[in-house]
This record gives structure tokens, C-alpha cells and sequence, in this order.
């Protein structure tokens, strides 16, 4: 009688608020006992809040929590482990120069010396391993593993720890489609050994294809707990965000022009002698979206400083024809800009934006020498740059539009926002643009994609290095997909399927597909 | 240079090498854990001064020995007070200890003693004597006059304070408590990645006052042994920079406890050097004796640096605990 059974977790009442800010109110939530369940929402929307509150690494101000039916008292997040709870961040908390084993071991040892309870922790992963496909080499050091493995280390030290109730936060983030697909076989082959998992993310597609009820949550409340199989991402969309969101842009044919951007043979090695780019060309036309696809870490970054002016590197490329230099005194990002190439980075919070200065301050970025902005020779004309700035804001919806707030107060759509009004009205002709999304809620992204459609249509030419790829699918006119500092292929978005890019963003090359 | 002479000088190496050596892994508790502390000078200076004034009044030099310990570990907890519950920056705060001991011992020695800031001397049982091993000459003529092997073993080997031998002993048990124990495991932890510790259900402030405390047992040593052993009684900022020289010598060491004895060893081969030979002829150039005296400083300098190598610091050193928000 599966009813009967008080469910695996049970929230009442669970609010939680640090300073002004109110990141939980009033959360109820049940979850069933062997049940994937799904919380969606949009950041800063208190997911991960609620989900570091069950597993005692904050503490709420009000509520309680059960578990199979009993009330629980988590202060600490060893209580939650001796409660069952095993979860997995979306940073993942790992010691990166110890070994797997170690990891594993670090905080459920057996007794005071380390030996025995290696060896122990040894036979149980092999034992893990084999019921879960839960491959990993346990003398591997943290930091010599890729994110993929590294994310079922977090898993099995879950296990280890006998967890009955698995929290993922944002699994999928930095995985290939693949490790993502990989991931979804494991979480179903614990659900069938009856471990209750608990999924946070904001993809759509995820929560629709694993989950077997859904949460969503908008603004620290819970708004709706669904079955995924009544509900349409549409549906789910509309709950996150409060109102009616496109999910898809509207996309009119290209009208390719002239080349824009030739690359040619492009090379860079870091400090430490490992080669990020090896030997990358592509050309982007005028009018005509070039998306970049691939795994985070794979050269995209590097790629996109070299464009920018901030990476020295070997090779050509050539900006409506005219060679760039890339090595010498005119290989910096004021030269670029000069040339016509505007920069939407793709960390905004280390390279787009000062998170401490205002938001007139961070609009004349790297374009404080418009003379617009000089009030005469020695001396900046403040008031030109905030009214400036006044129009710009109100052009790209920020909110609130006040040119005299720190970009730190503005929301993740908000500030990338202030980086791609300073970018894109400066009338470029290339506009490279690095995860134009990360960080940014469902409204703005609908925005942030139609400005970015605005401007092909208006011929100029863009590179979108981009992560996701649902993004990259539904803007990009060609697709490249890079793997190891190179281009594995280029594809049509209208030819090809998530599939066939995510093998090629493991470094398959796909020619036979 | 004769054999002799050699082995004198290493002598002269292991008992300045010591202090260094235990404050050295003092740091290498501290720092392994997460927290950076440039006051490993004060504390020592501290346990000097208390050391020597208590074995004075004792008579004991291990009751004396027990109240530097003591000194060293209150400076400790207040390191720890101030940069793990309060989450000072870690580097004030350990100036701060240093000003603080260089200014307190002189003061209390002198409202206690009156010889202008220093302890009386201490002898006999208040001071950790040399240990005569079984079979070793004592008498310089008959080392003089015995074959390599018995010089080695009298000079070198025998004729240390307890303190020297306990000191080595150090080294080794470092290394086991750090790779082959629990605790080990989680203090290693701790300095790289507080987060997986704190994910872990283990307490990441009780670690680090654990480490923070380990620190201030082995400065307390390193203090009573200046005070104590090598010399007989404390004198005014005794401890001459050697906290600073550890710290230089834990990069060196790339903190490891046996990669700290051998850089430890070398910092005090130079000071050893220094000791014995005031003007030194190198290919016929004569090294006036200010050169010497500076070259474990001028080595300090090359070691941080960097140009031996990248040393890699445990990655949360000096960064407060805070849960992310």
C-alpha cells in the first residue's frame, strides 16, 4: 500500500531569510518515497536555499522537517546524514588533491587510523560500483578527473554514507548530453532501489524527462507541486516566471552578406604549456549567427579572449579583410573595439561589470574615451554618461533603471543586461557574446535572445560560445562544436540533433553520422 | 678543514636547526590546516621568556618547559579566537602576536627580574642538560685523539639536550599523524576545501582550533629550547627572526614534514657555518663576516622568492571559513 507510507520528506511551514532578503517563505513540500521529484525555478528563486536547509547547512527560521513521517531536527549536516540525506551541490565539495578514496572517506571514516577504513571504503566502491555503473578509479586524485566523474564521486560518497534521500543541485550543468543522459540511467537505477531523489534545476526539458512529480518555485515561495505527466514545459515556464514566456525565438531566414571574421590556424598556449587552441579556423559572414558549442573548458574561453584583445596567440584572423594583430602593441582589447568588435564576456560578474561601481560607471567601460563622454581635456563629463546611461537602461528594460545603483544590486538578467546595452549600441559589426544566458532568468532571457536576433537582422555578424545547447540550437545559423581546443565539425541546426552534437562535444567526430 | 671540524659544524647544525625545525612544523600544523601564521616568532619568544622564568623559580626546567608551552598556547588561542570565530584577517593578527611578545616579555622581566629585560641565568636541573649516550667521550682531548666513528658518534650523535632528540622525533610523527591518521585526513581537508569537511558533518572551526592549538605546543618547545637548552636564560628578542626563517623554510618544504627537516637542516647549516668560521676564503676571495652572517637571510629572500620551484600553499590558507550564501 504504497499510500499509506508517510512520504520520504515532508516540509511544513519552512521560511528562511538572510538580512532584508526573504529567500524561503512559508515552503510546504512532500515528497514520495522512491519518487524522482523535481524542483524548477529560476535563480535566486531559494531552490538551493531550501534544499541546503534539509541538509543542515543553513538553518531556517521557522518550519520543521519530517522524515518518513518522523520530525527531524537538522542543525548540522551531520545530522542530516545520520537522517539519510546524501546531497550533491552544484559546486561540487570535493578536496581536489586528494584521492577518490579519500574523498569518500573524509568525515565517515571507521576509527582513528585511515588504513582500515581505506581499505573498507575500497570493497564498498567496487561493490557501488558494480550495482550502480558507478565506474570510478579510486586512487585517481579530484583534480586529475573531469567534472563528469568527479560528479559521481559526490554521488558515492552519498552512498557510502548510506543516503536513502539523494539532492542533486543543478546535476547537469557542466555536463556533456551524454554524462547528462548517463546520469539519468543512475538516478533511474536508484529510484528502482528505492532511493528518494530530489532534482533542482532550471532546465525544462530535464524536469520533463526524468521527474515524476514536480515543484516550482518563484520568488522563495512554492507556487505549484504537479505530476510531470499532466504538465507541459509551457505550462512549467509560466509558473516560474509568473506570466507567458515564448520559450523558442522567432527566427526569420538569414540574410548572409559580406565576411566579417576570418580565422585562420589560430594556436594559444597558457603558462603551463598546455595548448588551448590547437590550429582553430572559421569564418562568420555578415547577418549570419555562428554558434560555439561545447563542454565548459574546452578552448571556447580562451577563443573568445584572443577576439577580445585580452590573449596573445598564433595564427590569423582578419576583420573585414584587414589582418589583426595578435601578438604585438595593437593586440589589446581597445584596438578591437576600435575595429569594430564588441565583447559580451562570458563571466560578467569578473570581466563585463565592477559588482562594486554603478551602473553609469560600468557603461563607459572600455569606452571612456568617447568623446561624447569628455567634458574638455582633462576632465570626464559624469552627468553625459549617466544620462547616457538613463536612455540605455530604459532601451534594454533594466530593472530598476537607475543609473546610480551598484551593478552588484541588480539581478544576474538585469546586469547582463547593462554589459549588452554597452556592447551592442555601439553599433559594431562583430559581437562576440559568451553565455549570453548563465545566470539569468526566464523573462530575460527571451530578451536577451530577441536583441541578440535583432542585431543579425540588422547584418551584423555574431559568434555565440554558449554552453547550453537548446540556446545554441535556436539562435545559431551554423553550428561548430569544440572539443579540445578544436573544431570538431560544423553542423546545421536544421540538420542535426542534440545527439549528434553531443558526440562530437565528447570529441567523437561524427563524420559517420 | 679536518674531520673534526666537519663534525662540528654539523653539530652546531642540529642544535640550531631544531628550533627552526619545531617551529617549522608548527606552521605546518597551522597552515595545513588553513590557517597562515606569521606568529610563530611570538609565540616562541613567549615560551622562551616563560620557560626560562619558570624554570628559574622552579628550578625545573620542565616545569619551565610546561609554563612556555602554556605561553605559546594562549598566544595560540588567540590567533584562533581572532581568525577563526571572529574571522580576522590572519596576517594582522599574527603581527600583532609578535608585537605583543616582543613588548610583554621585556616588560614582565623586568618588573620580575630587574636585569634590564632578560632572566637570571638558570643552571643545573632548570636547564635541559646534555644527554651523555652510552660509550661517548665527553673530554674534548679524548674525542680529539679517538678514530671517525667514535667522533662521530660523541660530537654528532651524542652530547644533544632531550629536547633535540624529541625534536626529530617530531618529523616522523608529523608525517603519520598527517597521511596515516583520521585526523590527518580532515586537517589536510580542512586547508584545502573547508566546504567538503563542513558537507562532510565534520566541524571545520574544531579542526582548525585543534591545528591552531597543535601550533602552539610545538612554539612552546622551540621557545623553552632557546631559552633552556641552548642558551641559559632568556634574553631580549631571543629569538632572532627564527619564526620568519621557519615560515621561509615551510615554503621551502613545500609543506611536508620531511622536505621541513631537510630545509630546516639547511637553514642551519648556514647558521652553523656562520657560528664557527667568522671570514671565510672562497677561490681565494675572503667573505667578510657580514656576508655570512646575512646568508641564511639572503637564502630566506631567494626561497620566497619562488626560485626554487612553484610551492603550492594549501588552497583556503588565509581565508576564513564562510558559508557560502
Amino acid at each position: 500500500m504504497p499510500d499509506t507510507q508517510p512520504p520520504a520528506i515532508e516540509l511544513r511551514g519552512i521560511s528562511k531569510a538572510f538580512g532584508p532578503v526573504q529567500a524561503n517563505k512559508d515552503i510546504n513540500l512532500s515528497v514520495k518515497r522512491g519518487a524522482i521529484h523535481g524542483i524548477i525555478g529560476e535563480n535566486g528563486a531559494g531552490k538551493s536555499t531550501l534544499m541546503s536547509i534539509l541538509y543542515g547547512f543553513y538553518k531556517a527560521d521557522k518550519g520543521e522537517i519530517l522524515i518518513s513521517g518522523q520530525i527531524t531536527h537538522i542543525p548540522d549536516s551531520q545530522a542530516a546524514i545520520a537522517a539519510g540525506i546524501g546531497m550533491v551541490f552544484q559546486h561540487f565539495k570535493l578536496v581536489q588533491n586528494f584521492t577518490v578514496l579519500e574523498n569518500v572517506v573524509l568525515g565517515a571514516e571507521d576509527g582513528a587510523l585511515l588504513g582500515p577504513s581505506l581499505s573498507k571504503a575500497r570493497k564498498e566502491l567496487t561493490a557501488l560500483a558494480a550495482e550502480y555503473g558507478l565506474d570510478v578509479d579510486p586512487d585517481a586524485l579530484i583534480q586529475d578527473i573531469g567534472v563528469g566523474m568527479q560528479q559521481r564521486v559526490e554521488i558515492l560518497k552519498a552512498l557510502y554514507r548510506q543516503a536513502d534521500i539523494l539532492i542533486l543541485d543543478e546535476p547537469t550543468g557542466v555536463l556533456t548530453p551524454a554524462e547528462a543522459d548517463q546520469l539519468f540511467r543512475i538516478l533511474g537505477r536508484l529510484k528502482e532501489e528505492g532511493k528518494t531523489i530530489v532534482l533542482i534545476t532550471h532546465k525544462l526539458r530535464e524536469i520533463m524527462e526524468i521527474t515524476d512529480t514536480v515543484s516550482v518555485m518563484r520568488r522563495g515561495e512554492m507556487t505549484a507541486t504537479v505530476e510531470t505527466a499532466t504538465t507541459s514545459p509551457e505550462a512549467l515556464a509560466e509558473l516560474m516566471v509568473g506570466r507567458k514566456v515564448l520559450l523558442r525565438v522567432e527566427k526569420k531566414p538569414a540574410k548572409v552578406g559580406a565576411l566579417v571574421l576570418e580565422v585562420r590556424d589560430l594556436k594559444v598556449t597558457d603558462d603551463k604549456g598546455v595548448q588551448k587552441l590547437r590550429g582553430i579556423s572559421f569564418d562568420i559572414r555578415a547577418g549570419e549567427i555562428l554558434g560555439l558549442a561545447g563542454v565548459a573548458g574546452n578552448g571556447q574561453s580562451e577563443l573568445l579572449e584572443v577576439l577580445g584583445g585580452y590573449q596573445k596567440a598564433k595564427g590569423t584572423i582578419r576583420m573585414n579583410g584587414e589582418e589583426i594583430d595578435l601578438t604585438g602593441r595593437h593586440s589589446d582589447a581597445q584596438s578591437r573595439r576600435a575595429r569594430g568588435i564588441a565583447h559580451v564576456p562570458e563571466d560578467r560578474h569578473r570581466e563585463g561589470l565592477i559588482l562594486e561601481f554603478q551602473a553609469w560607471e560600468n557603461m563607459a567601460f572600455g569606452y571612456h574615451n568617447d568623446p561624447k563622454y569628455q567634458k574638455n581635456a582633462l576632465m570626464m563629463d559624469n552627468d553625459a554618461i549617466r544620462a547616457d546611461t538613463a536612455e540605455k537602461m530604459a532601451r534594454f528594460d533594466v530593472r530598476p533603471p537607475n543609473p546610480l545603483l551598484a551593478a552588484k544590486s541588480f539581478s544576474g538578467g538585469n546586469q547582463q543586461k547593462i554589459v549588452l546595452a554597452r556592447e551592442i549600441e555601439r553599433n559594431p559589426d562583430l559581437l562576440l557574446i559568451g553565455q549570453p544566458t548563465r545566470g539569468v532568468d526566464i523573462g530575460a532571457i527571451e530578451f536577451i535572445h530577441q536583441q541578440i536576433m535583432r542585431l543579425r537582422d540588422e547584418g551584423k555578424a555574431i559568434l555565440l560560445v554558449s554552453v547550453e545547447l537548446e540556446e545554441i540550437m535556436s539562435l545559431s545559423d551554423r553550428i561548430a562544436v569544440m572539443f579540445d581546443g578544436q573544431i570538431m565539425g560544423e553542423r546545421l541546426p536544421e540538420k542535426t540533433d542534440e545527439k549528434e552534437l553531443g558526440l562530437l562535444m565528447a570529441g567523437m567526430a561524427g563524420e559517420a553520422a | 678543514m679536518d674531520f673534526l671540524t666537519i663534525i662540528q659544524v654539523l653539530d652546531g647544525t642540529i642544535r640550531l636547526a631544531i628550533p627552526l625545525l619545531l617551529a617549522c612544523l608548527a606552521g605546518l600544523f597551522s597552515e595545513r590546516a588553513g590557517i597562515f601564521d606569521i606568529g610563530l616568532e611570538g609565540k616562541m619568544l613567549m615560551a622562551a621568556f616563560f620557560s626560562a622564568a619558570v624554570a628559574y623559580s622552579s628550578g625545573n626546567a620542565w616545569i619551565g618547559l610546561l609554563a612556555g608551552i602554556a605561553a605559546s598556547m594562549a598566544l595560540s588561542a588567540i590567533h584562533g579566537i581572532a581568525s577563526i570565530t571572529f574571522r580576522g584577517n590572519q596576517l594582522i593578527s599574527g603581527v600583532a602576536i609578535n608585537f605583543l611578545a616582543a613588548g610583554l616579555t621585556v616588560l614582565i622581566a623586568q618588573d620580575w627580574f630587574s636585569q634590564g629585560g632578560r632572566t637570571p641565568q638558570l643552571s643545573g636541573a632548570a636547564r635541559f642538560n646534555a644527554i651523555e649516550l652510552p660509550g661517548a667521550l665527553t673530554r674534548i682531548r679524548d674525542i680529539r685523539d679517538a678514530g671517525p666513528f667514535m667522533q662521530l658518534y660523541s660530537e654528532l650523535i651524542s652530547g644533544h639536550s632531550i629536547l633535540v632528540y624529541l625534536g626529530f622525533l617530531t618529523v616522523p610523527l608529523t608525517w603519520w599523524i598527517l597521511f596515516r591518521t583520521r585526523f590527518g585526513l580532515r586537517l589536510r581537508a580542512v586547508g584545502e576545501s573547508p566546504e567538503a569537511v563542513d558537507t562532510a558533518g565534520v566541524s571545520v572551526v574544531g579542526l582548525r582550533f585543534a591545528a591552531v592549538a597543535i601550533c602552539g605546543i610545538l612554539c612552546g618547545i622551540a621557545g623553552a629550547y632557546l631559552a633552556t637548552a641552548i642558551q641559559a636564560g632568556f634574553t631580549k628578542d631571543m629569538t632572532a627572526n627564527r619564526g620568519y626563517i621557519a615560515l621561509a623554510a615551510l615554503i621551502f618544504a613545500k609543506w611536508r614534514p620531511w622536505y621541513a627537516l631537510y630545509a630546516c637542516l639547511l637553514f642551519g647549516l648556514f647558521f652553523a657555518i656562520d657560528n664557527r668560521f667568522q671570514n671565510i676564503e672562497f677561490f681565494g676571495i675572503g667573505l667578510p663576516v657580514q656576508f655570512m652572517q646575512s646568508l641564511p637571510y639572503i637564502l630566506t629572500v631567494v626561497i620566497l622568492a619562488g626560485f626554487v620551484g612553484r610551492a603550492i600553499p594549501p588552497r583556503a590558507g588565509g581565508e576564513p571559513y564562510v558559508k557560502e550564501r
